[in-house]
């Protein structure tokens, strides 16, 4: 018996029966689209989480200052210290060897109104190169710069969510003076749109010179942050083994562990947050196998309900000269070619369903060929598996108790 | 001449749980080339049990069963396959085709089994379906369900044929068939064993075995009567009736 034999022997069966065919290969259908979706929406949502966190600024490196070490047992929160200064940011500018850019920060939340409108957002007091380090960009106007706050100069640059609500929507703020704090600032430039989720996004926040924001809105010398931008993705490690080592030397301090600052790098904070977004595709896969393995069991469940339908076929095929090898052959191809007509179609709606999904906004569901391949070789192995016993059952039958079964 | 069946002292015993049921016992006989033989008689006599050891679906619980030289006992389940394909052809007497598949692909299937090239298999089977008296191409694609008692027989008969087999091994053939139709499909055996088949047809109706030119006669199990039937000569000898 050739392969083609088999084939046609096998699709005439198939088609033979088109509800039952159908139905069992639903089951298939089902368990790959949803296979394909559930970890396309797990891989979307890890994309998703990577872009954000790239966001806000690519080899990036925070340092943040640490508890406060007062007299006695009681420490401070962490950031609650003001041991971090401009002056340190200085430093670290001119002895670091591995840093890009770097700027400073201080950050605080502030009342700001506009003629009868008012609302509280973040203030954010730093350097022109805090732009690039951040990655926020600027739709009119410009951003600020050293110039500016070498000079005190009282200009903000505002987010576009700031905008609207203080301005509305389609409104032109460039050169009008809003009110931080009860103190004028000029408008000088609104951020580009970035989207996303977090009350933090450079949309909500205002910028404006580091000097101006020390010596009119917080008055202390003391910053939040100092941001570092790495060379490259390689040096991040070391450009954040530099930065401690500058500083523990410029605050005295011998031991690493009592440091008063913390070190974090953006690279940190991907992995971990991937890590449980992988998590999440693990266990919607997972629930997705389960489905699949359903659909296995129900052809093996139509393939042994077709073996004893069909024992008398079986008795009169052993009786013209098959073998028992053509015969576990003919099932066995039944089963697999039942899963691969099941697979290819699941694999086609599961990519419609996530088009459809990440068209309507609702999840972002990445297809990968990681996913489809997985799906469908998934889908073959369960083929074979539960098409082997009944194929084997129809094969064992002796031709003379097959052809005389009622 | 050589026989093409030998079976020497036959038993078959079978065991359902404490009962043991022998329905053939010390069964001999020979078959040579061209004949055509009746085993007949009344039901529960063993010949079906007999056919089906003749035709290699089921071996003998005793004795030795020897097709064209071959101890059939020592062979393989493969090798019996192997032999069912091309060496024996059968008619049963109902469930001969396979529904919703054409009467041509039906006539293939021992060829597909025997690996013979897609080409050469419906050559084979449109000179078999002639051989067999269904000479009309519309019935080729017929799904074997749409044709008619008769028809079916005659598609069955080609198809035991189509592999030039030694033997002919029909059981009661015409048991579901009408007489007139009946008759058509005797008439059809009557033909293939004057161009010198080898026919063996198992029946209950004394009527049907009277076609042969030999008749065994089985009664519980054992021969009571092996003769050579004069009177079929005398039969009418036309054309088969065209379907």
């Amino acid at each position: 018996m050739t392969l083609g034999d088999l084939f046609s022997e096998t699709s005439s069966n198939l088609f033979g029966n088109k509800v039952r065919s159908g139905l069992t290969m639903l089951g298939i259908v089902i368990g790959i689209s949803s296979v394909i979706v559930l970890v396309g929406v797990g891989q979307g949502a890890t994309q998703k989480v990577t872009s954000n966190i790239s966001s806000l600024g690519s080899n990036l490196i925070t340092i943040s200052p640490g508890s406060s070490r007062n007299a006695g047992p009681v420490s401070g929160g962490a950031g609650s210290a003001t041991t971090l200064t401009v002056d340190d940011a200085k430093a670290l500018k001119s002895q670091m060897t591995f840093a890009a850019t770097i700027a400073v920060e201080l950050t605080r939340r502030y009342q700001i109104t506009y003629k009868g409108n008012n609302t509280n957002a973040q203030v954010v007091g730093t350097e022109a190169a805090y732009s690039t380090i951040r990655n926020v960009g600027v739709a009119s106007g410009a951003f600020i710069t050293d110039q500016q706050s070498q000079n005190y100069a009282k200009v903000a640059v505002i987010g576009s969510n700031i905008r609207d609500e203080l301005f509305g929507v389609d409104t032109d703020p460039i050169g009008l003076v809003i009110k931080i704090n009860k103190i004028q600032f000029k408008v000088i430039g609104v951020t580009a749109t970035k989207g996303g989720s977090g009350i933090n996004t450079s949309d909500n926040s205002i910028y404006v010179p580091i000097n101006t924001a020390q010596r009119f809105l917080a008055g202390k010398a003391s910053i939040s942050s100092i941001d570092i931008q790495a060379k490259d993705k390689n040096s991040l490690s070391q450009a954040q083994q530099e930065a401690t080592n500058i500083l523990l030397v410029r605050h005295n301090i011998f031991d690493s562990s009592s440091a008063d600052f913390r070190v974090q790098n953006q690279a940190d904070l991907v992995s971990s947050l991937t890590s449980v977004t992988s998590t999440l595709t693990l266990l919607l896969g997972a629930i997705a196998g389960i489905s699949l393995l359903v659909g296995g069991i129900g052809i093996m469940n139509m393939m042994l309900t077709t073996v004893t339908e069909r024992t008398k076929e079986i008795g009169l095929r052993k009786a013209i000269g098959a073998k028992s090898r053509d015969i576990s052959w003919q099932f066995l191809m039944e089963a697999t070619l039942m899963t691969f007509i099941g697979g290819i179609i699941g694999v086609l709606l599961g990519w419609a369903l996530a088009a459809i999904f990440t068209k309507t906004g609702l999840i972002t569901a990445v297809v990968t060929w990681g996913s489809v391949i997985l799906a469908f070789g998934v889908a073959a192995l369960v083929g074979i598996v539960f098409g082997y016993y009944p194929a084997r059952r129809a094969a064992r039958l002796k031709p003379i108790e097959a052809l005389k079964y009622e | 001449m050589k026989p093409i069946i030998v079976c020497a002292g036959i038993t078959k015993t079978f065991i359902n749980g404490e009962v043991k049921t022998t329905v053939l016992t010390d069964v001999s006989f020979k078959i040579f080339p061209g004949e055509f033989v009746a085993i007949t008689g009344p039901s529960g006599s063993g010949k079906s049990t007999l056919m089906h050891i003749l035709g290699v679906l089921d071996s003998p619980t005793s004795g030795q069963y020897e097709l064209e030289d071959r101890d059939v006992s020592k062979l393989t389940d493969n090798q019996l396959a192997e032999i069912r394909s091309r060496r024996i052809g059968f008619v049963f007497q109902a469930f001969n085709l396979l529904p919703r598949v054409s009467v041509e692909r039906n006539v293939e299937l021992p060829l597909m089994y025997a690996d013979m090239p897609k080409e050469e298999r419906k050559a084979k089977a449109i000179q078999a379906l002639r051989g067999a008296g269904i000479d009309d191409e519309l019935h080729y694609q017929k799904r074997s369900n749409q044709l008619s008692g008769g028809q079916i027989q005659r598609v069955a008969i080609a198809r035991a044929l189509v592999n030039d087999p030694a033997i002919l091994l029909a059981d009661e053939p015409t048991g579901n068939l009408d007489q007139k139709t009946g008759q058509i499909v005797l008439d059809t055996f009557r033909k293939l064993n004057d161009s010198g088949r080898t026919i063996i047809l198992i029946t209950h109706d004394q009527y049907v075995a009277e076609h042969a030119s030999r008749i065994i006669k089985l009664r519980d199990g054992q021969i009571i009567e092996d003769s050579v039937n004069k009177s079929h000569r005398f039969m009418d000898k036309e054309e088969p009736t065209r379907l």
